[in-house]
């Protein structure tokens, strides 16, 4: 019950904080639909890729997209717990590590939904056919995308000190698994070498069941697919709680 | 707590072999200089810190074996603020009974009373970014004893707070103490604080425990009353060869002497010094305790990081 609770705390923190601060909830809505205008419309409007309309194909690799930089960017909120105390607040509370780790990837979770629900709702204005059922499964791939890449960011604020270099990290982190995710254009057309990376780059796993879901083209099956997000999700989750325990209040 | 140590990775030892015992109902005072070990210590009692070595236990449960039925036990008020600027002081109250586990009926009725104890019920639905240092620390003290600990730690409770608002924290925990079955561990650099609020103390520095008594026995332990002359050049030798003369303190311009029964003694003593430019005497208070022990006066400026200072440069996070 008091774990009940306790997780409810913390992810009811984090959704206040995060409709306080305007700044977050306006760059939630506008960057989504910037990258999808700018990739979309700008770049790709007069090319069509396997009979695909641009725009319509890296549809699935900006949700990808979004909730990737979403997941990853919120680990920093740990740190600025560290820097104004508030974490000592919740460390001195009888909340275990795992509940306090918990309450954080929900609190994650939610902001980027947040994201990827105003994308959805585009999707048909843009000409994405669109239906209940790959709504709800789209959400089931974003959320269990979202637990891993939380938990990994998370996991990298945990260890770090100032938001300056967590920023830095990230963004070293995040570009490469997002370019060589197909998020932007089918990896089929990748050369040879850079193959392996694409492999191992587990937003490509993600873009892949997503593009699979909304457009009926994907380059694995979804149930493969979708077990590599899953095992990857597990496993993040674990090593979260572990970094957790191990993280210090000073 | 018994024989605890804190060496920290930088080498720095905060915590040199630091033991005492609290019994319940107590007030017991952690009295010493900026850099003591003061939070150190609350910091290994409250799991926060892990000991380099020794042993302790709150309410019966070890600190490194059960943190968690130990944090159950605890409530705390740092030296730093630590509450959540973004929300509201009734939101950081009501954050604080759910992750303590206490239902929505008891979290609303406790939450009303201790806004109404701090005297913040009317700014209570202000954000708290919004609040002055003072009003922050008397919601931090709120929030502590929300969940009804049986042991408070009190990390330089009025740190900051002007006299009025000093006192009144004080009353608080004067009345705290009374209708509640708690025990106090306080740490404070103000020596008024300390005599007024402890029935215990203890002294530290460097990490050591110098002395430890009630403020009472302290004072009396002096066994003197305080001269202190203000003189160029004393004649030591004479003064200390003297045995009513407890002790001779030297400091830039001042001669500080201890002196049994000083009242009579007093033409005596102003004799053998020489020439006087003023002199002023009194009876001891612990500041004086603290100056016999440690031949240095507590500092009395604000502590490292604290909590006025952190005020002005709060992080602007996010
Ligand atoms: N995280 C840390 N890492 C390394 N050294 C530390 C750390 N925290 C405290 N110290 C050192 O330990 C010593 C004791 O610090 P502590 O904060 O316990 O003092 P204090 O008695 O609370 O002082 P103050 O009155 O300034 O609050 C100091 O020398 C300090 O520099
Ligand atoms: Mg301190």
């Amino acid at each position: 019950m008091s774990v009940v609770l306790g997780l409810y705390a913390m992810w009811l923190r984090e959704v206040k904080v995060y409709m306080r601060e305007r700044s977050r909830v306006v760059s939630s809505i506008f960057l989504p639909l910037m990258w999808l205008i700018v990739f979309g419309k700008g770049l790709g409007s007069t090319i069509s890729i396997e009979n695909i309309s641009y725009d319509v194909f890296i549809y699935p690799g900006i949700i990808g997209m979004a909730t990737l930089f979403g997941s990853l960017f919120f680990g920093v909120y740990i740190i600025w717990d560290k820097k104004v105390d508030f974490l000592k607040e919740v460390l001195v509370s009888p909340l275990s590590r795992t509940t306090i780790f918990l309450g954080k990837v929900l609190g994650g979770i939610t902001d980027v939904l947040i994201q990827v629900t105003i994308l959805l709702m585009l999707g048909p204005l843009l000409g994405v056919p669109m239906t209940l059922t790959k709504m709800a499964l789209a959400y089931i791939v974003v959320i269990t995308l979202a637990v891993a890449i939380v938990s990994i960011g998370l996991i990298i604020g945990s260890v770090m000190e100032s938001p300056e270099g967590f920023g830095l990290i990230v963004t070293f982190v995040a570009y490469p698994l997002f370019f060589l995710s197909g998020a932007l254009f089918p990896i089929e057309n990748i050369p040879r070498w850079l193959e392996p990376f694409i492999y191992i780059d587990p937003l490509t796993y993600g873009v892949d069941a997503l593009r699979q879901i909304i457009l009926g083209q994907g380059r694995f099956p979804l149930s493969i697919s979708y077990s590599i997000l899953l095992g990857l999700a597990a496993l993040m989750v674990y090593i979260g709680t572990i970094a957790f325990d191990r993280m210090k209040a000073y | 707590m018994r024989e605890i140590k804190k060496v920290f990775n930088s080498g720095v030892t905060a915590v040199d072999g630091i033991s005492f015992e609290i019994a319940e109902g107590e007030v017991f005072g952690l009295l010493g200089p900026n850099g003591a070990g003061k939070t150190t210590t609350i910091n290994i009692l409250a799991t926060l810190l892990k000991q380099t070595s020794g042993h302790a236990s709150v309410n019966g449960f070890d600190c490194l074996k059960e943190p968690q039925r130990v944090r159950e036990n605890i409530g705390i008020v740092f030296q730093d603020p630590s509450s959540d600027d973004l929300l509201t002081g009734r939101e950081n109250l009501d954050l604080h009974g759910l992750m303590y586990g206490i239902s929505k009926a008891e979290r609303k009725k406790g939450i009303a009373s201790l806004l109404e104890l701090v005297e913040l019920a009317d700014r209570a639905d202000e954000r708290v970014r919004f609040y002055s240092g003072g009003m922050r620390r008397r919601l931090e003290l709120a929030r502590g004893l929300l969940h009804k600990p049986k042991v408070l730690f009190l990390d330089e409770p009025t740190l900051g707070l002007d006299p009025q608002s000093r006192e009144r924290v004080w009353q608080y925990i004067e009345g705290m103490v009374k209708d509640k079955e708690l025990s106090i561990l306080l740490t404070t650099h103000y020596m008024e604080e300390a005599e007024r609020l402890c029935n215990r103390i203890a002294i530290v520095d460097s990490g050591k425990i110098i002395v430890e008594g009630s403020p009472k026995e302290l004072i009396k332990g002096i066994g003197g009353d305080m001269v202190k002359l203000k003189i160029k050049d004393p004649d030591m030798a004479a003064l200390e060869a003297k045995d009513y003369i407890l002790s001779v303190e030297k400091t830039d311009s001042y001669l500080i002497l201890t002196a049994h029964d000083a009242k009579t003694k007093l033409q005596e003593i102003l004799e053998l010094a020489g020439r006087v430019e003023s002199v002023e005497m009194r009876s001891p208070t612990l500041n004086d305790v603290f100056l016999y022990y440690t031949g240095r006066e507590i500092r009395e400026g604000p502590a490292e990081g604290g909590f006025g200072k952190r005020m002005m440069t709060r992080a602007k996070r996010r």
